[in-house]
């Protein structure tokens, strides 16, 4: 913390939020907006002297509201910067007449009412972004009487109670009677590993902060009587099981079964009733502190970040790597990378590993002062936009402006595309060309495949990234299958446009396969959802005019899948042998 | 859908030699992989059959493309034929796609002015028993790569100015541990954090597992 203060080249913004960006890799105007600190950062020491007068109290957030602090105050002891803030909301305020005491007191007078909030603007080439965690709130759901009762704390209120620096100097008392408790009882999964009472993923790090809890209490107060409810403790990690095993050794008594029902009894202790579904009995204990072990959810702000920057977030509300195994820092978005809790649950060896993995990608683009873009990226003809506003609706990358309204033509931000060739695939007036698989690339393929004895052949489009790799490995694996197939490879499978299908079945294929990434694992983010519309779209289109919608087939197969890939092609045969020279002579005579 | 012909259009320049932009001259390689993709399809059939169709200058069978002499004689043909658009019969563009690329630039040419056509993996290695079968797959693969190749227009991939510093977003320790590595590695670095102090999570923790010492 103090390094990154301390460091020359880092600019460190508190009480800030990015409000703006706008641009692309290496060139993003950022704009924040920094509040008033009314404090002068630079010249204050620290020396207290403001909040020894202050006559506002209120409860310290740091230490979870259990201690307090002043409407001037330094947020923690080691804080950087070390300057005090004032919170203007519970200031009493200016006028002398009402308060002003701090002012008065501060030798130095780094104290300035009228100070107010700044913009600022920065143009960066690269983002990291961390906006990390916030702990589960267990209010909403109050299973546990956490709003009802005094001893039912958080494990983030138990952190600061247990902390040297913290609002006990480290002595563990019980909030109701402030009193040493002697027997403590922690609740694994509180938010976690339940769709119904809070997130259905493992939040990842709660089971070794009770563990680490277990162990601190067990060195402090030997003979304190430890219970910890779990569904299942994950010790993955390394050195993970050792520690468990220590706690164990300690005396901690692991009890499997989560409470049903906590109750407070008349002397303040706690009731709680468990199943224990190792033993299969309704066991109760009575504990003086229960603490529930929260789990991990993503940054207040997330959403709103998100869509300022057309970032993705996966299904859990984490911000979605560009690739979960292969880029595991890299947005979608070139040049913006991951690290910490934002991209999911982690623990801080885990956070320190991703924050420098992010910067060394980061750095790999920077290290130079230009940076090579994409070639096969798509481009507008202006003449023959309509500005209908489609090509932009469909871009997983907002890499197109167009203004319906206006009639403004598209404009592709060519730093921003990614070639994956949607915008050409939906465009109703033909008014977009993706270099390298133009549409007139695409036909002369179909032509030269479909010239000669087409009814033998099944036409396949498949993608770079996953069903191409599939069928690549089918073959290194030597499955063998039917040899009818032939691939157009596109880069994606948004690429393949509606009417190289019409053009395919006018030639008299028989069958046409559109194949992809599975849904959720499209390397341009979701444009493989268009193409799944897309296809159904003809396939409705097909049927009203009476050609058998099975024969454009639309298969999903990753990188990995190649017996899905032979499968697929034993199939696409069969179906094949179902159509007849007569149905396909029909189709011809219906399309022509 | 109209097929747009026109094609002179940013990013889009001919090729290096002058022949690019005018005649197109095709050279087709078809390659035997040793006996990998040889033992199934009959490649000098499908280059004879190559060797026919508009605007093929050269088509061969050729050893082992992706070796050094495979390349250098590809280069020769390149030079003396005066070939302005290559195609290879090979293994997955995944695997060499990279290679015959830096081929093309070797050799004078606008790298994007290749067509590969998989003949290993999506053809001879799945299709070991019919090898007649096979072979009609190949002759459609190649075709269809070189009427791809036809149409083939050099690329280039423009440069984008970048600024060499970088925002970091929440100053946790994942934040700061990032923002130290570009920093010491001599970039500039802004952060930006919503609270009044740097540290996140981390700060409010005392001991933190798994070697139970102090955080800050
Ligand atoms: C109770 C508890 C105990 C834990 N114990 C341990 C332990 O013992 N060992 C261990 O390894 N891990 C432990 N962890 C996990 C550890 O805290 C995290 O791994 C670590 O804090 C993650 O760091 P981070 O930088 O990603 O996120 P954070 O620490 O959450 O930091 C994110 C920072 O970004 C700021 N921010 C968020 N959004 C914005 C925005 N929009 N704009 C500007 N700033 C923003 C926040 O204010 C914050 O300062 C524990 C976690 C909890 C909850
Ligand atoms: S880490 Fe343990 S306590 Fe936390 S959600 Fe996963 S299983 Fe439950």
């Amino acid at each position: 913390m103090t390094d990154a203060g301390r460091h020359p080249r880092i600019t460190i913004h508190t009480l800030s939020e990015v409000v703006d960006v706008k641009g692309n890799v290496g060139s993003f105007d950022v704009k924040i907006v920094k509040k008033a600190r009314y404090v002068d950062e630079k010249a204050c020491t620290a020396c207290g002297e403001c909040a020894k007068v202050c006559p506002v109290v209120r409860p310290d957030e740091f230490n979870m509201g259990l201690s307090s602090r002043h409407a001037i105050y330094s947020p923690f002891p080691q804080a950087v910067p070390s300057a005090y803030v004032l919170n203007s909301g519970e200031c009493l305020g200016n006028n002398p007449v009402v308060c002003s005491k701090c002012q008065d007191a501060c030798e130095k007078k780094c104290i300035d009412f009228h100070m107010s909030d700044e913009t600022i603007s920065e143009r960066v080439g690269t983002i990291v972004v961390a906006t990390g965690l916030t702990p589960h709130d267990p209010r909403a759901l109050d299973e546990y009487g956490y709003t009802r009762f005094e001893n039912v704390l958080t494990s983030l209120e138990f952190e600061r109670l247990v902390n040297a620096g913290g609002p006990t100097q480290g002595h563990l008392v019980r909030p109701s009677d402030r009193k040493r408790p002697r027997s403590v009882g922690f609740v694994q999964c509180v938010g976690s590993r339940s769709a119904r009472r809070g997130k259905s993923y493992c939040s990842n790090i709660c089971c070794m902060n009770t563990i680490k809890s277990t162990l601190v209490l067990k060195e402090h107060y030997p003979d304190m009587d430890i219970k910890v409810f779990y569904i299942d403790i994950r010790a993955f990690g390394k050195g993970f099981e050792d520690l468990y095993t220590r706690s164990r050794r300690t005396g901690v008594h692991y009890v499997r079964g989560l409470p049903g029902q906590v109750e407070q009894l008349a002397d303040g202790r706690l009731r709680v009733a468990v199943e224990n579904t190792a033993g299969q009995s309704l066991d109760f204990y009575d504990l003086d502190m229960l603490v529930l072990a929260v789990g991990i959810e993503p940054a207040a702000g997330t959403h709103k970040l998100q869509e300022m920057m057309g970032l993705q977030l996966s299904s859990d509300g984490f911000f979605l790597e560009a690739h979960p195994k292969l880029q595991p820092v890299d947005a979608a978005t070139r040049g913006v990378f991951y690290a910490g809790c934002a991209e999911g649950p982690k623990d801080i060896k885990e956070s320190v590993t991703q924050a420098s993995a992010a910067a060394v990608r980061a750095i790999r683009l920077m290290q130079s002062s230009q940076i090579r873009a994409e070639a096969i990226t798509s481009e507008v003809i202006t003449e023959q936009c309509k500005a209908c506003g489609k090509c932009a609706e469909v871009c997983p990358y907002n890499a197109i402006t167009v203004d319906p309204k206006k009639k403004i033509p598209a404009k592709i931000i060519t730093a921003a595309c990614t070639g994956c060739g949607t915008c050409a695939a939906e465009c109703p007036f033909g008014a977009i060309v993706m270099n390298h698989f133009t549409d007139r690339q695409i036909y002369d393929q179909i032509d030269a495949l479909l010239d000669e004895r087409p009814s033998d052949k099944i036409l396949t489009f498949a993608c770079n990234w996953c069903s191409y790799a599939g069928a690549d490995y089918a073959g290194v694996s030597r499955l063998q299958y039917p040899p009818n197939a032939r691939l157009i490879r596109t880069m994606c499978s948004g690429r393949v446009d509606e009417d190289f299908i019409w053009y395919a079945f006018k030639k008299g294929v028989p069958i046409v396969l559109v194949s992809g990434c599975h849904i959720g694992d499209c390397h341009y983010i979701d444009a493989n959802h268009w193409t799944a519309k897309r296809v159904d779209r003809v396939r409705k289109k097909m049927e009203k005019r009476g050609l058998r919608p099975e024969r454009l087939q639309l298969e999903w197969i990753s990188a990995a899948e190649g017996i899905l890939f032979a499968e697929v092609m034993t199939r696409m045969e069969q179906l094949r042998q179902s159509v007849s020279e007569k149905e396909i002579a029909e189709t011809i005579a219906l399309l022509s | 859908m109209t097929t747009p012909t026109v094609l002179s259009m940013p990013g889009v320049s001919p090729g290096v030699l002058p022949s690019a932009d005018g005649e197109v001259r095709i050279g087709v390689y078809v390659c035997h992989c040793g006996m990998n993709i040889a033992q199934t399809v009959d490649c000098d059939g499908v280059a004879a059959a190559m060797a026919k169709l508009p605007d093929v200058a050269v088509a061969k069978g050729i050893g082992y493309a992706c070796s050094e002499p495979g390349q250098r004689e590809i280069r020769e043909d390149i030079a003396t034929h005066g070939l302005n658009r290559i195609v290879v019969g090979s293994c997955s563009p995944r695997l060499h796609e990279p290679t015959f690329r830096q081929m093309l630039i070797a050799a004078g040419l606008n790298p994007y002015l290749l067509e590969m056509a998989n003949l290993r993996e999506q053809c001879s290695w799945v299709h070991m028993k019919t090898p007649e079968a096979a072979t009609a797959k190949a002759y459609d693969l190649v075709k269809m790569a070189v009427a791809r190749a036809r149409r083939l227009q050099s690329l280039t991939e423009p440069m984008l100015p970048m600024t060499q510093r970088a925002l970091v977003i929440g100053g946790g320790v994942a934040g700061i541990q990032a923002a130290l590595d570009m920093a010491d590695n001599g970039y500039e670095v802004v952060m930006v954090e919503r609270q009044p102090s740097i540290g996140g999570v981390m700060a409010q923790l005392d001991k933190t597992f798994p070697t139970m010492d102090c955080s800050i």
